[in-house]
C-alpha cells in the first residue's frame, strides 16, 4: 500500500513541478496547491498506512492508527490554505496593477523607492 | 519563573492581537509596539541572566513529559539570539515610526512587524522540529504582508516570486519532517538526537540532512538557492528591508546550526564537505555581487550573502573555536546589517535615487550621518577594535586549526571585497561634490531618523569593545553545540 501511495505522491510532485515551471501565474498557483497535497500525503504515508481503528478512544479496541501525523497534516493544511488564499489575492492584485499574468513579462530593472 | 522562555513569544503576540482592534489609532499603535518590544527586551535580558546562572531552561507546555509535549528550550544560544532580534526590532520600529507615512501605519504594519518578531523568537526557542516549521510560517506570512504592503507594481511583482519560493521551501520542509518522522519516529529535537544514532541505515539520515540543508538554505540564501534574495529585498521599504536583512536569513542559519550540530553526526562525513562547498560558493557569489552593482541597496544585500557564507563556513568546520566565531559573527552581523540598511535607506530618501552616480558630497550637509556610515562600514569589514573582527578571527583560526587553508584565505579575501564595496558607497556618496540640490522626502526627518540608527551602532561598537565581557556567554552558548548530551539531558531529564 505504501508503495502505491508513494507512486501517487511522485506523480503529484511531477505535475506540481511541471505546473510551477510554466508561464501563467494561475498554473503556478495550481502547481503549489498540488505540491502541498503531495507533502501532506507524504506525511500520512511516512507514518505508515497500517490498518487500525480511527484514533478515537473506544472500549475494546487496542490497535489504532498513528494520531500524530494526522495532527501534523491538519496544521500543515490550514497553513497552506492561508498562504494559498493570500497568493490568489496577490495574483488578482498583480493582474489589476500589471495587467498581465505572464511571468515572463514580470521582470525589468526600473529603479524603485 | 519556570515560564520565562515563553514570554519573548507571548508578549509581542498579545500586543499585536490588541493592536489589531484599533488600526486607525496611530499613536496607540506606535506606543504599544515600542512598549511591548521594550518589555520583551527586558524579559529576554532576564532570560540571558537566568540561563547564565542556572544553565539550560526547558519548559514542557501543558506539563506533559518531555518527548511527548512541545518543549521550549532556552539555552544560551537561543537566549542571546532572542535578545539580539528583540533589540533590533526595537530600533527598527523606532526608525519606522519616523519613516512611515500615516497611511502606511494605519494598515497594520506594526502588527505584522510584531508577528514577525513572534515567529523569529519562537523559531529560536522551540525544541521541536514541527514547531520550528510552524514558527517559520508565522514569520514568513508576516514577511509576505510586509513586503507587499503599499501595493506598488514592483512590490507585487517581486512578492509573487518571494512567496512562490517560500511556499515551495515550506512544502519541502514538511516533506523533510515526514521523512525524519518515518525514519526515527519522533519530532522533539532532543529525542531525535538521542535516537538518530540508533537508526540502522545512516545513509537515510544523510539524505534527510541534505534535505534540511536545502530547506534552510532556501531561507538563508545559500548558493545555489539564493536567486530570490536580491530582487525581493530590493523592493521592500527601508525599515522592512532592515528587519528582513537582519533577521530572516539568520533564522535559516540558526536552524542549520542547530540541526547540524545536534541531529547529524557530521565530522568528516559527506554532510560536512557539502556544507563547506555551499559556504564557499555563497561567499564567492556574494563577493561578485557586492562589487558588481552601483545600487546601494543591492551592494548591502550581496553583503548579506557574504556574511551568511562566512558564518556557515564557521558552522561547517564544527570545532569549538569556529563555532564561537560563527556565533560572534552572527550576532555582530545581525546588528550591523540593520544599521547599514537603515543608513542606506536614509541616503536614498535624501537623494531620491539608489544609484551611486546620482550621489556625492553628502558629508558636508550631514556629517554625523557620514561618520556613522564610515564606522558601520569599517565594522562590517572587521577592522580590529570593532565588532566584526573577533568573529572572523575565530572562524579563521578554527579553519586553520582543521588544516584547511583555502577557506580561511577566502574569508580574508572576502573581507577585502566587503571593505571595497562599502567604502565605494562612502567615497561616491559622501565625498566629492554635491551632484544636485538634495530635497528628497527624508531630508527634514534625517536627524530624528539618525537617533535609533546611531544608538544601534553604539550597541554594535560596544559589542566589539566588550568582546571579552561577552566571551563567557558565547562559550556557554557553544557548550550544547559541541556536547549535545547537555542539551539532551536538559530536555529529557526525568
Amino acid at each position: 500500500m505504501e508503495i502505491f501511495v508513494s507512486i501517487i505522491i511522485g506523480a503529484l510532485t511531477m505535475c506540481a513541478v511541471y505546473m510551477i515551471l510554466s508561464k501563467s501565474l494561475l498554473r503556478i498557483i495550481i502547481g503549489t496547491a498540488l505540491f502541498s497535497h503531495a507533502a501532506h500525503l507524504l506525511v500520512l504515508t511516512m507514518a505508515g498506512l497500517k490498518t487500525g481503528a480511527a484514533p478515537v478512544l473506544v472500549d475494546g479496541v487496542t490497535d489504532y492508527t498513528d494520531p500524530l501525523p494526522q495532527a501534523l497534516v491538519l496544521t500543515a493544511i490550514v497553513i497552506s490554505f492561508g498562504v494559498t488564499a493570500f497568493f490568489l489575492v496577490l495574483a488578482y492584485r498583480a493582474y489589476q496593477e500589471l495587467s498581465t499574468d505572464n511571468m515572463e513579462e514580470m521582470k525589468g530593472t526600473e529603479s524603485n523607492d | 519563573m519556570i515560564n520565562l522562555p515563553v514570554f519573548p513569544i507571548v508578549i509581542p503576540a498579545l500586543a499585536a492581537i490588541i493592536m489589531m482592534f484599533l488600526p486607525k489609532n496611530v499613536r496607540l499603535q506606535r506606543g504599544m509596539a515600542l512598549g511591548s518590544i521594550v518589555i520583551t527586551l527586558l524579559v529576554s535580558l532576564l532570560l540571558v541572566h537566568t540561563v547564565s546562572q542556572e544553565g539550560i531552561l526547558t519548559l514542557n507546555l501543558g506539563n506533559w513529559p518531555a518527548p511527548f509535549s512541545i518543549t521550549l528550550v532556552s539555552d544560551m544560544l537561543s537566549a542571546l539570539l532572542v535578545t539580539t532580534s528583540t533589540l533590533l526590532t526595537l530600533f527598527i520600529v523606532w526608525f519606522a515610526v519616523h519613516y512611515f507615512s500615516v497611511a502606511y501605519e494605519e494598515n497594520y504594519v506594526y502588527v505584522a512587524m510584531l508577528f514577525l518578531l513572534v515567529g523569529v523568537n519562537g523559531a529560536f526557542t522551540t525544541g521541536d522540529i514541527f514547531n520550528l516549521f510552524v514558527f517559520f510560517e508565522v514569520f514568513l506570512i508576516s514577511s509576505y504582508v510586509l513586503i507587499v504592503l503599499g501595493g506598488k507594481g514592483v512590490q507585487l511583482r517581486e512578492s509573487i516570486k518571494y512567496l512562490l519560493v517560500n511556499v515551495i521551501a515550506s512544502a519541502l520542509f514538511v516533506m523533510a519532517v515526514a521523512y525524519l518522522y518515518g525514519a526515527v519516529g519522533t519530532l522533539s529535537l532532543a529525542d531525535l538526537a538521542q535516537k538518530i544514532p540508533l537508526v540502522d541505515n545512516p545513509n537515510v539520515i544523510s539524505v534527510i540532512g541534505v534535505m534540511f540543508i536545502i530547506v534552510f538554505g532556501l531561507k538563508g540564501a545559500l548558493v545555489p538557492l539564493h536567486y530570490w534574495l536580491p530582487g525581493s529585498y530590493v523592493v521592500a521599504p527601508t525599515p522592512i528591508l532592515a528587519l528582513f536583512g537582519a533577521l530572516l536569513t539568520k533564522v535559516g542559519v540558526y536552524s542549520i546550526l542547530r540541526t547540524y550540530t545536534l541531529l547529524f553526526d557530521v565530522n568528516g562525513t559527506f554532510l560536512q564537505t557539502f556544507l563547506i562547498v555551499l559556504a564557499v560558493l555563497t561567499i564567492i557569489t556574494g563577493m561578485v555581487g557586492a562589487i558588481a552593482y552601483n545600487d546601494v541597496k543591492l551592494i548591502i544585500i550581496y553583503n548579506i550573502m557574504i556574511a551568511v557564507g562566512v558564518i556557515l563556513y564557521g558552522i561547517a568546520i564544527n570545532t569549538q573555536t569556529s563555532l564561537e566565531g560563527a556565533l560572534y559573527y552572527l550576532i555582530h552581523d545581525m546588528m550591523i546589517k540593520a544599521v547599514l540598511f537603515m543608513l542606506v535607506g536614509i541616503m536614498i530618501g535624501i537623494t531620491r535615487s539608489g544609484q551611486l552616480r546620482d550621489m556625492g558630497g553628502l558629508i558636508t550637509r550631514f556629517p554625523l550621518f557620514g561618520w556613522a556610515f564610515f564606522i558601520a562600514a569599517l565594522s562590517l569589514a572587521g577592522i580590529p577594535p570593532l565588532s566584526g573582527f573577533f568573529g572572523k578571527l575565530l572562524i579563521i583560526q578554527g579553519g586553520v586549526g582543521e588544516g584547511d587553508l583555502f577557506g580561511p584565505i577566502l574569508v580574508l579575501i572576502s573581507s577585502l571585497f566587503v571593505l571595497f564595496s562599502v567604502i565605494k558607497i562612502f567615497l561616491y556618496g559622501f565625498w566629492g561634490e554635491e551632484r544636485k540640490h538634495y530635497d528628497g522626502p527624508l531630508v527634514p526627518y534625517t536627524s530624528r531618523l539618525l537617533v535609533p540608527v546611531c544608538l544601534l551602532l553604539a550597541v554594535a561598537v560596544a559589542y566589539g569593545f566588550g568582546a571579552e565581557l561577552m566571551h563567557p556567554y558565547i562559550t556557554q552558548a557553544i557548550e550544547p553545540l559541541t556536547q549535545p548530551e547537555l542539551y539532551i539531558d536538559a530536555v529529557l531529564k526525568e
